[in-house]
C-alpha cells in the first residue's frame, strides 16, 4: 500500500476545494437559509407539528442529508472525472499505485468535502431553529457513512462518464428527485397508502429516517432497518468498484 | 551492458481489434539513449504507453529492472518516468504543486530541495510559482519533464519531447538529455526528427506498422548502410567522362565540371586512392574534392519505404 500517494491525491484534492472555498461554502449555506426561511417559518407556521417536532426542526436532517449526497456525488465524480477530460490520468496509470489509492485517495477528499458542507449547514440550522441531537455518536457515524457511500457512487458516475452531460445526468435525474421523493420534508407516514409502499423501494428514505432518528429518537422505519440499508448501499459501490478495479473497464485500454 | 527495459513479443490489439503492436521484442540497455524512430501511427507511443502501464498488453511480456510490468508493477513502475506525447496538464496548479504531486504519487517522500533543484535545471525555477496555465507551449513541456524526473527514475521515457517546439529549445532539451544519461539514466525518446536521433542517440530503432524493423548502433548503422560521397571539382569541364575511368560509375554533374564518387565507407578499400590517379592519368584537373555522408535520414525513408 502506497499511503504516500494517499495521502497526495487526498491534499491535492482537498487544495481544489480550498481554493473555491467561498464558493464551496457560500452556496449550501445560502440555499439552506433559504429552505428554513420558505419552509421553516412561512409553511412551517402553518403545519403543527410533525412526530411530535416541530416543522422547522424535523426537516435539518433532511435538509443535511439532500446536501451531503449531492455534494458527496457530485464532488467524487467530478474529482475523478477532470483528470480523465484533461488527460492528467496518465500519472495515475502509469504510478507504482493501485486503484485501491486512487478510490481512497478521491473518494476520501470527495467524502471530507461533503461531511465539511454537512457540519456546516447543521451550524447554520442552529440559528434557525431550536434542535437538540439525541444521539450524536450515531448522528456522526451516519453522515460519514452517507459521505463515503455517496462518493464512491460519484466515483463511479465520474469513472462512466464520458462527457460532461453524463457527468450531471446520474444527479441530476436519479439522485435529486430520489432524495427530495425520500422524505427530507416530510414523514413518509404523510403519504396515502400506496405512496408508501412505493417510497420503500427508495433507498434515500432509510438514510434521511435513520439520520433523522439520529436526532428526534423516532423514525418512519426501524433503525436496524436503515443500517442495514446503508450497508447495502455502501457494498454495492465497493462490489462495482471492485469490478472496474479487475477490469480496467473505462479507464485502462 | 546488461538490459534494463525487455520486451518480448509484445501485441497489443486496441479496443476495435486494431493491432498497433505486433509481436514486438526489445531489449534496452541499461544507461543507454535509445532513439525510437517511426512515422506518424507507427506504433511508437502504444509501446511506451505499455511499457508504463497505461494500456494493457494483448500479449507477451514486459520487465523493467528485472521486474514483470503486469505482476510487480509496484516495482517495475517506480523505476519509470514518463514524459507524454500530449501537454496534459492541471490548468490551475502552481508549477511547484504539479510537481510535488507526481512525486507523492510515486510514494516519495516529500523533498523541495531537489525538486526545486530539477526546476533549475530545467530553466523553471523562476516560474515555481505561477500557475501552470500561463506558462508557454515550451516551459509546459518542461514542467512536463520535471514531473517525470521529480521521483528520480532510472529509466526516462521522452514522447516526442521535441515536437512543435522551437530551435532554442530542443537544443535546450538536449543537454538536459545528456545530462541525465551522464547520471545514469537510462533514456528512450521517440521522435520523427531524424536530426534529433543523429544528434543525441547511442542506438536507433525503427518502427513502422507496429514493427520494430531495426535496431542498431547509431554509428555501425550509419556506417554499414551509410554511403560516402566523394565530389570532385575540375578545373576544366569534361564533355564525357573518359573510357579509361568507366570502372568507377563516376556521375558528371553541372555541365561537366565536377564528378561524383560513391563509396561504402565499410568496404576493404575505398578505392580513391587509384581514382585520383587514374584522374590524373586522363588529364582531368581537379580544382577541390570534398566528401559527404549519407544521413541517418536517407536510410530512415529507404526503410520506411521498403516496408508500406
Ligand atoms: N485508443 C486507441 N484506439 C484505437 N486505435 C488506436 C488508439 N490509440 C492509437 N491507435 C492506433 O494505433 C496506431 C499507433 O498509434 P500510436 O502508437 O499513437 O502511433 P505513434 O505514436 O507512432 O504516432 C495508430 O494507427 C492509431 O490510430
Ligand atoms: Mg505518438
Amino acid at each position: 500500500m502506497n499511503l504516500n500517494a494517499v495521502w497526495t491525491i487526498y491534499v491535492f484534492e482537498m487544495r481544489r476545494f480550498f481554493r473555491t472555498i467561498t464558493q464551496s461554502l457560500v452556496s449550501p449555506v445560502l440555499s439552506t437559509s433559504l429552505y428554513f426561511v420558505v419552509f421553516g417559518a412561512a409553511i412551517g407556521s402553518r403545519i403543527q407539528e410533525v412526530e411530535g417536532v416541530s416543522y422547522g426542526a424535523f426537516i435539518v436532517p433532511g435538509l443535511i442529508m439532500l446536501s451531503v449526497m449531492t455534494q458527496a456525488t457530485s464532488n467524487a465524480s467530478f474529482g475523478i472525472y477532470f483528470p480523465k477530460f484533461i488527460g492528467t490520468i496518465y500519472e495515475l496509470l502509469s504510478a507504482p499505485i493501485s486503484f485501491l489509492e486512487v478510490v481512497m485517495g478521491y473518494v476520501g477528499a470527495a467524502a471530507t468535502k461533503a461531511l465539511f458542507i454537512g457540519i456546516i449547514i447543521l451550524i447554520t440550522a442552529f440559528f434557525f431553529v431550536d434542535i437538540q441531537i439525541a444521539h450524536p455518536f450515531a448522528m456522526m457515524a451516519f453522515l460519514v457513512l452517507t459521505c463515503i457511500s455517496f462518493s464512491l457512487l460519484g466515483f463511479i458516475i465520474g469513472i462512466w462518464a464520458d462527457n460532461f452531460e453524463k457527468l450531471q445526468l446520474i444527479p441530476l435525474l436519479v439522485i435529486t428527485p430520489l432524495v427530495f421523493l425520500g422524505g427530507s420534508f416530510y414523514s413518509i407516514t404523510m403519504l396515502p397508502p400506496v405512496w408508501q409502499t412505493i417510497t420503500l423501494f427508495n433507498p434515500v428514505v432509510y438514510l434521511i429516517s435513520g439520520f433523522r432518528w439520529s436526532f428526534f429518537g423516532a423514525a418512519d422505519v426501524g433503525i436496524g432497518i436503515s443500517l442495514f440499508a446503508i450497508a447495502l448501499f455502501t457494498g454495492a459501490c465497493m462490489a462495482i468498484i471492485w469490478w472496474i478495479f479487475r477490469t480496467g473497464w473505462r479507464i485502462r485500454q | 551492458m546488461s538490459a534494463i527495459v525487455s520486451v518480448k513479443n509484445l501485441r497489443k490489439s486496441y479496443a476495435g481489434g486494431f493491432e498497433a503492436l505486433k509481436s514486438v521484442s526489445l531489449d534496452i540497455e541499461d544507461g543507454e539513449i535509445l532513439a525510437l524512430l517511426g512515422p506518424n501511427g507507427a506504433g511508437k507511443t502504444t509501446l511506451i504507453s505499455t511499457i508504463c502501464g497505461i494500456t494493457v498488453p494483448t500479449s507477451g511480456s514486459i520487465t523493467v529492472g528485472g521486474f514483470d510490468t503486469q505482476t510487480q508493477f509496484r516495482a517495475a513502475r517506480s523505476l519509470i518516468g514518463l514524459v507524454p506525447q500530449e501537454i496534459n496538464l492541471e490548468p490551475f496548479e502552481t508549477v511547484m504543486n504539479s510537481v510535488s504531486f507526481s512525486r507523492g504519487l510515486f510514494g516519495k517522500p516529500r523533498n523541495d530541495a531537489y525538486i526545486e533543484d530539477v526546476l533549475k535545471q530545467l530553466s523553471l525555477h523562476d516560474k515555481k510559482d505561477n500557475k501552470i496555465m500561463t506558462l508557454s507551449g515550451g516551459m509546459k513541456r518542461r514542467v512536463l519533464i520535471a514531473k517525470a524526473l521529480s521521483h528520480e527514475p532510472r529509466v526516462l521515457f521522452l514522447d516526442e519531447p521535441t515536437a512543435g517546439v522551437d530551435v532554442e529549445l530542443r537544443k535546450d532539451m538536449w543537454e538536459v538529455v545528456a545530462g541525465l544519461k551522464a547520471s545514469g539514466v537510462t533514456i528512450i525518446l521517440t521522435t520523427h526528427y531524424i536530426e534529433e536521433a543523429e544528434a543525441i542517440a547511442d542506438r536507433v530503432g525503427v518502427i513502422n506498422k507496429g514493427e520494430i524493423l531495426l535496431v542498431q548502433d547509431k554509428a555501425d548503422l550509419m556506417a554499414q548502410m551509410g554511403q560516402k560521397q566523394l565530389k570532385i571539382e575540375l578545373a576544366e569541364a569534361t564533355a564525357t567522362i573518359p573510357d579509361m575511368l568507366a570502372g568507377y560509375d563516376l556521375e558528371r554533374a553541372g555541365d561537366g565540371m565536377s564528378l561524383t564518387y560513391s563509396y561504402d565507407t565499410k568496404g576493404e578499400r575505398t578505392g580513391i586512392t587509384t581514382l585520383l590517379n587514374d584522374l590524373q592519368k586522363a588529364g582531368l584537373q581537379m580544382k577541390d574534392i570534398q566528401t559527404q555522408q549519407s544521413s541517418l535520414e536517407d536510410i530512415f525513408v529507404g526503410l520506411v519505404k521498403e516496408t508500406s
